[in-house]
C-alpha cells in the first residue's frame, strides 16, 4: 500500500495485486483491492464471506481477468503472461478439486503429466507427496472413497506436483475438524521452510494468526487493515480470558481476581461467565495461579483471541455480514 | 488503515527442480487428459448403457415394427436399416460429451486444469478424445445385434469397417458443436435438450427408414445436404453394396466444416468461462 508504483510489477514481492476490480453485473466483488507478500511469507486474508477473497485469489490464479488493476506473480503479469505464470503457482480451492473417479495416485500423475514431467517422473513425483502426506495407503484407491481429511490433503498435494513458488489456499480448513486442521497447518508451516510463499485465505481470525506473517483484512471488497498478527492485535484488542467458576456465588470474587491480574476491569457477559482483556499469555498464567491461591475452582478457562466477528466490530464499527459469497 | 509493510528478508530458495517445458505439449497434455476420461468411464460403466442398449432398441423396434410394411421382410428391412443405425447411434453417442463437460466445468478439477501451464483446447481434446469408447461401444453392441438377428455383410469385414471409421470420424467432428452447447448452456439438461433438438432432424430427416424417392420434394431437398443422409448412404455402400464415393465426399467436408467452426468456438467459450 505505501510504494505502490515503484515496486508495481517488481521481484521483492512473490505476488502482487493494486487496485483490483471486479464486477459481475451490478455486484462489485472488488472494489481496489490490494494484496501482496513477500518471498517466503505467509500473507492471511481474513474475511467474511463474499469479501471477495475467492475472486481475489482466482485473479492472482489466472482463472479470472480483472476488470480494473494489475496483479503480478514473481514479476509476471497474471493477464499477459497468464502461460508463464502457471508455471509458477498452486492452487487449492475452497472445495478439495480432486477427481474423484481417479485414484489418488492417477490424480497426481495426471497433474504431473500436465506439468510435462515424464510419466516416470511424474509417479515418482506422485508417490513421495503421497508418502508426505499419509496417503501411501490409500494411494491406489478412488479418491470418492477418501476422508474429507484426506481429500483435503490430497488436494494440497496436487497443487504442489509442479514444485511452485506461489501456493494459493483458499479457506483450506473450512469444513475440517480440529485435528484435520492442524495437518493442514503443518503442512502449511513446512512449505514456508521451503521458500514457498502462501496466500491463505480465511474466515478464522485463529487460524491466520497461527499462520500468516502479515494479514490483510477484506471487507465489501476492499483491504480495511494491513499488518502482523500482532499489529492487528493492538488495534483490535488482545486476548480475552473467559473463566466459569464452578460455584457460581464466587462470580464476584473472579471477577476481582481477574480485574487485579489484567489491570482492566472485568465483566460478566453471560450468566456465570467472566471475561478480562488481556496482553499476553503471561497474564493467563498469572490468573490461573491466583485462581488457584484463592481456591476458586473452574468448570472453563481459556485464552482466546477475538472473533473474525470482533475484528470487524473494531475496524469497521458494524458486524462482519454473511451474505452472498464472492 | 495501517499501511505497514514489513520486510522478513528471507535467503533465496535454492532453485526447484521443476519440469521443463517439452515439446508436443498439447499432443501429450490431450491424450493424458483423454486417459483421465477413459478411467472415469470404466470406473462408472453405467455411462455405457445409453450407447449400449439404444442401438439394440432401434434396431429391434424398427426392423419388426416397420419391415413388414417398408420392405415386406424383415430380413431385407435389416440389411437396409442396420448401416444406417450404426451412423444414428454413433452420431447420437455425441452429444454426451458436451452434457459430460458441461457437469465437469463446474467442479473444482476444472478450475485446476486452468490453473494449469497446458492448452486451452486441451481439456476439450482430451474429453472429446476419451468418448471415442462410446462410439466403439455402441458399434460393438450393434454389431453382436446384427449378428445374432442375422445381418448379411454383403461386401465381407473390410469395407463395414471403412463404414465405421468413417462414421465414428464423423461424429468426432460432430461432437464439438455439442462441446460448444456444453461451454455456452448453464445446466447438463439444457445441453441435452437442445442438442437432442437438432439430432432429430440429422438422424429422421434421412433415408434411414425409407427409401429417399418415396419422400415428399421439400423432405428430400433437406435430405441431399443433411451430411447424416450422406454418412449412412455411404455406409449403406460399403455394408450391403451401393454408391460410395460421392457420400464420403459430402461426409468429409461437411466433418470438417463443423470441426473448423465448431471447435475453435468451443475453446473460445471455455476461455471465457468462468
Amino acid at each position: 500500500m505505501t510504494a505502490a508504483g515503484s515496486t508495481l510489477g517488481g521481484m521483492e514481492y512473490a505476488f502482487e495485486a493494486r487496485g483490483l476490480v471486479k464486477r459481475y453485473g451490478k455486484t462489485t466483488a472488488l472494489a481496489g483491492l490490494d494484496l501482496s507478500a513477500p518471498q517466503g511469507t505467509v500473507l492471511g486474508v481474513l474475511g467474511p464471506n463474499g469479501a471477495g477473497k475467492t475472486t481475489a485469489v482466482r485473479i492472482l490464479a489466472t482463472l479470472l481477468r480483472p476488470d480494473e488493476g494489475r496483479a503480478f506473480v514473481g514479476g509476471l503479469d497474471v493477464v499477459k503472461d497468464a502461460a508463464k505464470v502457471r508455471r509458477l503457482i498452486g492452487l487449492t480451492g475452497q472445495y478439495a478439486s480432486v477427481d474423484e473417479d481417479l485414484t489418488g495416485l492417477q490424480n497426481l500423475v495426471l497433474i504431473g503429466q500436465l506439468l510435462d514431467l515424464r510419466k516416470s517422473e511424474a509417479i515418482a513425483r506422485a508417490t513421495e507427496l503421497l508418502g508426505e502426506f499419509g496417503l501411501a495407503d490409500a494411494a491406489t484407491r478412488q479418491a470418492k472413497t477418501y476422508s474429507g481429511g484426506m481429500r483435503r490433503r490430497l488436494d494440497l498435494a496436487a497443487s504442489l506436483v509442479g514444485r511452485p513458488d506461489v501456493i494459493y489456499l483458499d479457506e483450506p480448513t473450512t469444513g475440517l475438524d480440529p485435528s484435520k486442521r492442524d495437518d493442514v497447518w503443518n503442512i502449511v508451516r513446512g512449505l514456508v521452510k521451503d521458500g514457498v510463499t502462501v496466500l491463505l485465505t480465511t474466515q478464522y481470525l485463529e487460524e491466520a494468526d497461527a499462520l500468516a506473517d502479515e494479514i490483510t483484512v477484506v471487507d465489501h471488497g476492499r483491504s480495511i487493515a494491513h499488518g502482523t498478527p500482532a499489529q492487528l492485535k493492538q488495534i483490535v484488542g488482545g486476548q480475552t480470558i473467559l473463566a466459569r467458576p464452578a460455584d457460581p456465588a464466587r462470580l464476584a470474587e473472579t471477577e476481582a481476581i481477574l480485574t487485579g491480574v489484567s489491570g482492566r476491569p472485568a465483566e460478566s457477559p453471560s450468566r456465570g461467565v467472566v471475561t478480562v482483556p488481556v496482553d499476553g499469555d503471561a497474564q493467563f498464567t498469572e490468573a490461573v495461579a491466583r485462581l488457584a491461591q484463592a481456591g476458586v475452582s473452574v468448570t472453563e478457562l481459556s485464552l482466546r483471541l477475538p472473533s473474525l466477528d470482533e475484528v470487524f466490530f473494531t475496524l469497521t464499527g458494524q458486524r462482519a455480514t454473511d451474505e452472498e459469497a464472492a | 488503515m495501517t499501511t505497514t509493510t514489513l520486510s522478513p528478508v528471507q535467503p533465496p530458495k535454492p532453485a526447484p527442480t521443476r519440469a521443463q517445458p517439452r515439446p508436443f505439449g498439447l499432443v501429450r497434455h490431450s491424450l493424458a487428459l483423454a486417459r483421465r476420461s477413459l478411467i472415469k468411464t470404466i470406473r462408472t460403466p453405467e455411462q455405457l448403457l445409453d450407447v449400449t442398449l439404444q442401438p439394440i432398441i432401434f434396431v429391434v423396434l424398427f426392423v419388426f415394427l416397420l419391415g413388414g410394411a417398408i420392405a415386406g421382410d424383415t430380413h431385407q428391412y435389416l440389411q437396409f436399416l442396420l448401416p444406417a443405425i450404426l451412423v444414428q447411434t454413433v452420431v447420437f453417442a455425441s452429444v454426451a460429451t458436451g452434457v459430460s463437460l458441461n457437469t465437469d466445468l463446474k467442479k473444482g478439477v476444472f478450475d485446476r486444469f486452468r490453473s494449469l501451464p497446458i492448452g486451452r483446447s486441451a481439456p476439450l481434446i482430451g474429453s472429446v478424445l476419451g468418448d471415442l469408447i462410446r462410439y466403439v461401444v455402441a458399434t460393438l453392441s450393434l454389431a453382436i445385434c446384427g449378428l445374432v438377428l442375422g445381418f448379411d455383410l454383403v461386401n465381407g469385414i473390410v469395407p463395414a469397417l471403412a463404414a465405421v471409421v468413417m462414421t465414428i470420424g464423423f461424429a468426432f467432428c460432430l461432437s464439438w458443436a455439442f462441446v460448444l452447447l456444453g461451454m455456452v448452456l448453464r445446466e447438463p439438461g439444457a445441453v441435452q435438450g437442445v442438442a437432442f433438438l437438432t439430432m432429430f432432424p440429422l438422424t429422421f430427416g434421412t433415408g434411414m427408414m425409407a427409401p429417399v424417392d418415396t419422400l415428399p420434394g421439400w423432405l428430400q431437398s433437406w435430405v441431399h445436404v443433411n451430411p447424416v443422409a450422406h454418412a449412412m448412404e455411404a455406409a449403406r455402400g460399403l455394408m450391403i453394396g451401393g454408391p460410395v464415393a460421392g457420400h464420403v465426399v459430402w461426409v468429409a467436408a461437411w466433418g470438417v466444416g463443423l470441426m473448423a467452426v465448431f471447435a475453435p468456438l468451443a475453446v473460445r467459450a471455455y476461455r471465457r468461462r468462468t
